[in-house]
């Protein structure tokens, strides 16, 4: 408990630090909101006006308090572009039903390839099949998601017509079109990850099993498919897991270009198009939600991590 | 050069090769539009094709390698040089500095390049610039870890013993002693970082934050092209070809690296 206890504050630190971050960078920024919304040729008292509505004219401490104080009740302000005055808060809860499955459906496939397949290129070193898991591994690196992503709504959306060539219908309309909208971004998305957490399982893989306890494993007559699940893989799924979370991190910042290809309207395009646009509120609302969801997806890995390894459960 | 592989070399030659001479020669000119010639399949005249404004693609892919290579180079350059003495620094002299520095290594290395490049699109506005910031920044950290692991291992071998004994200055037990010794691991993170820059380059300009309109990039051709994919499928296909031979060149040049200069592993 004390070692979740300890991430749980860790993890709040570093939200803090984002929140700071964030917005402090964003305040230098050239270019008044106020011009933003009332345009170039406005007038003086006007652009006052708008500036003391927006809260601008106060003192960037103020500022960045009553934007936590409203950050803790939930509220992220308005946006300056999005149908104008539309809560942020708003914008990223109809965005989150999109890309939280969509990353879920991803690590889940992307755990599900690799680990397999890097446990059995291990086991199989040297010989054809690992010289395949590994071509196919350098290929996953090489080719470029997106690209891949625009051929496979030509062929599987266009051509074949299994899937929507793009954009999803909402989950309580249709949850089934839902889902499956979501299929092929969820692949494309996964396959970069799977491809790195292969290497990353084999390697792990061909250290563990130089251990003793793997000869001894074998000396005693255990069948080589238990040495390799039960005392090979378990035990290199640990150093796996301190490794994985950069990976994941990388998945879901995959989601902004993933969700481009696919034209669905989750997190991803949402901070894409506020930075685009330069809408402030939106881009800082939507990037801290997005630095919290990957901060909580590295705690869940760390709190996986005593389940893995029972030496951190006994240490207290 | 016994035992060296060349199958990423001759790819990185090749691309950076198609590059080059697109400094000097294209077919055509690479932003001229020819309405006549819109979307015109594979042909003599166009070997890969045109695209929807009837401009050759092959022209385009040639000059839009430049983006590509250049955030490699600069992402590989600066990064190597800062994430080097930040690393040095950290792994020579340990105690708080290095507690500082590795800490803020840390935090630098778990942001995504993406997140980077949207704080510097936001402050910079889009461009190869912003671009360039953010591929640098990612590489800092790399580096500096890769050299703090290799430097922590070193200072205590027993060369770097005698030279401290003989009582030669830090300055030259790092730079003489110690760094040589760290290259083969850097060169081959090098070619790694070089695949990753080409690769990010190209997403972020897909994104629309890198390289605007009319210039061409791999990444914005594919942007482009995604529109009318179903049209003329090779304004899709040859661009991202293009990505894929580049990366994949250089992420296999690190492997023949890796096997030519640590055989054991």
């Amino acid at each position: 408990m004390m070692y979740l206890l300890k991430k749980l504050f860790g993890m709040l630190a570093t939200l803090a630090v984002v929140s700071i971050l964030t917005f402090f960078t964003l305040f230098v920024l050239p270019g008044d909101p106020a011009l933003l919304i009332l345009g170039t040729e406005a007038d003086p008292g006007a652009l006052e006006l708008v500036r003391a509505q927006l809260g601008l004219d106060r003192p960037v401490i103020v500022q960045y308090a009553s934007w936590l104080g409203g950050v803790v009740r939930g509220d992220f302000g308005r946006s300056l572009t999005f149908s104008r005055g539309y809560a942020v808060a708003d914008l990223i809860a109809a965005a989150l039903p999109v890309t939280l499955p969509l990353a879920a459906m991803a690590i889940f496939l992307a755990m599900a390839v690799a680990i397999p397949l890097g446990a059995l290129a291990a086991s199989r070193r040297g010989k054809t099949a690992d010289k395949i898991i590994l071509g196919f591994s350098q290929a996953g690196l090489s080719i470029p998601a997106f690209w891949l992503g625009i051929l496979a709504i030509q062929f599987f959306a266009v051509r074949l017509g299994w899937f929507p060539p793009g954009g999803m219908p909402r989950w309580s309309a249709d949850p089934l079109g839902a889902l499956n909208s979501l299929i092929l971004p969820a692949l494309i998305l996964a396959l970069p990850r799977a491809a790195i957490l292969t290497r990353i399982v084999r390697t792990a893989m061909l250290e563990i099993l130089k251990e003793d306890y793997i000869r001894t494993a074998r000396g005693k007559g255990l069948p080589e498919t238990a040495v390799i699940l039960k005392h090979g893989l378990s035990n290199a799924l640990v150093s796996v897991s301190t490794v994985a979370g950069i990976q994941l991190i990388q998945l879901v910042a995959g989601t902004v270009v993933v969700e481009q290809v696919f034209s669905l309207p989750g997190l991803g395009r949402l901070i894409l198009s506020a930075v685009l646009l330069r809408d402030l509120p939106l881009v800082q609302g939507t990037i801290f939600v997005g630095a919290a969801i990957i901060l909580a997806v590295n705690f869940l890995l760390d709190s996986l991590y005593p389940i893995l390894d029972p030496r951190i459960r006994g240490v207290q | 050069m016994a035992g060296f592989k060349w199958g990423g070399s001759v790819l990185v030659i090749a691309m950076a090769l198609l590059t080059l001479v697109g400094f000097f020669y294209t077919p055509h000119n690479p932003t001229e539009m020819n309405i006549q010639q819109r979307l015109a399949p594979p042909s003599l005249q166009h070997p890969l094709g045109t695209d929807n404004y009837g401009r050759d693609i092959l022209s385009r892919i040639m000059v839009g390698g430049r983006p590509a290579f250049q955030a490699g180079m600069v992402a590989v350059t600066l990064g190597l040089l800062i994430g080097v003495l930040w690393g040095a620094a950290a792994g020579y002299y340990r105690g708080w500095l290095e507690e500082i520095l590795m800490r803020t290594a840390d935090g630098l290395y778990s942001l995504p390049t993406i997140l980077m490049a949207l704080l510097a699109v936001t402050l910079l506005g889009p461009g190869q610039a912003s671009i360039l910031v953010a591929v640098t920044l990612a590489n800092i950290p790399i580096f500096a870890r890769l050299t703090r692991a290799q430097f922590i291992s070193l200072r205590e071998r027993e060369f770097v013993l005698a030279a401290r004994a003989l009582g030669l200055k830090d300055l030259r037990i790092i730079v003489l002693h110690i760094l040589p010794n760290c290259l083969p691991t850097l060169l081959v993170q090098a070619s790694v970082s070089f695949a990753a820059a080409i690769l990010a380059e190209a997403s972020l300009s897909y994104l629309g934050l890198g390289t605007q309109p009319p210039h061409p990039s791999w990444g914005r051709m594919l942007k482009e092209a995604q529109g009318f994919a179903g049209l003329a499928p090779w304004a899709a296909v040859f661009p991202g070809l293009a990505i894929a031979l580049a990366v994949l060149g250089f992420n296999s040049l690190g492997d023949n690296l890796r096997d030519y200069l640590d055989p054991k592993s």
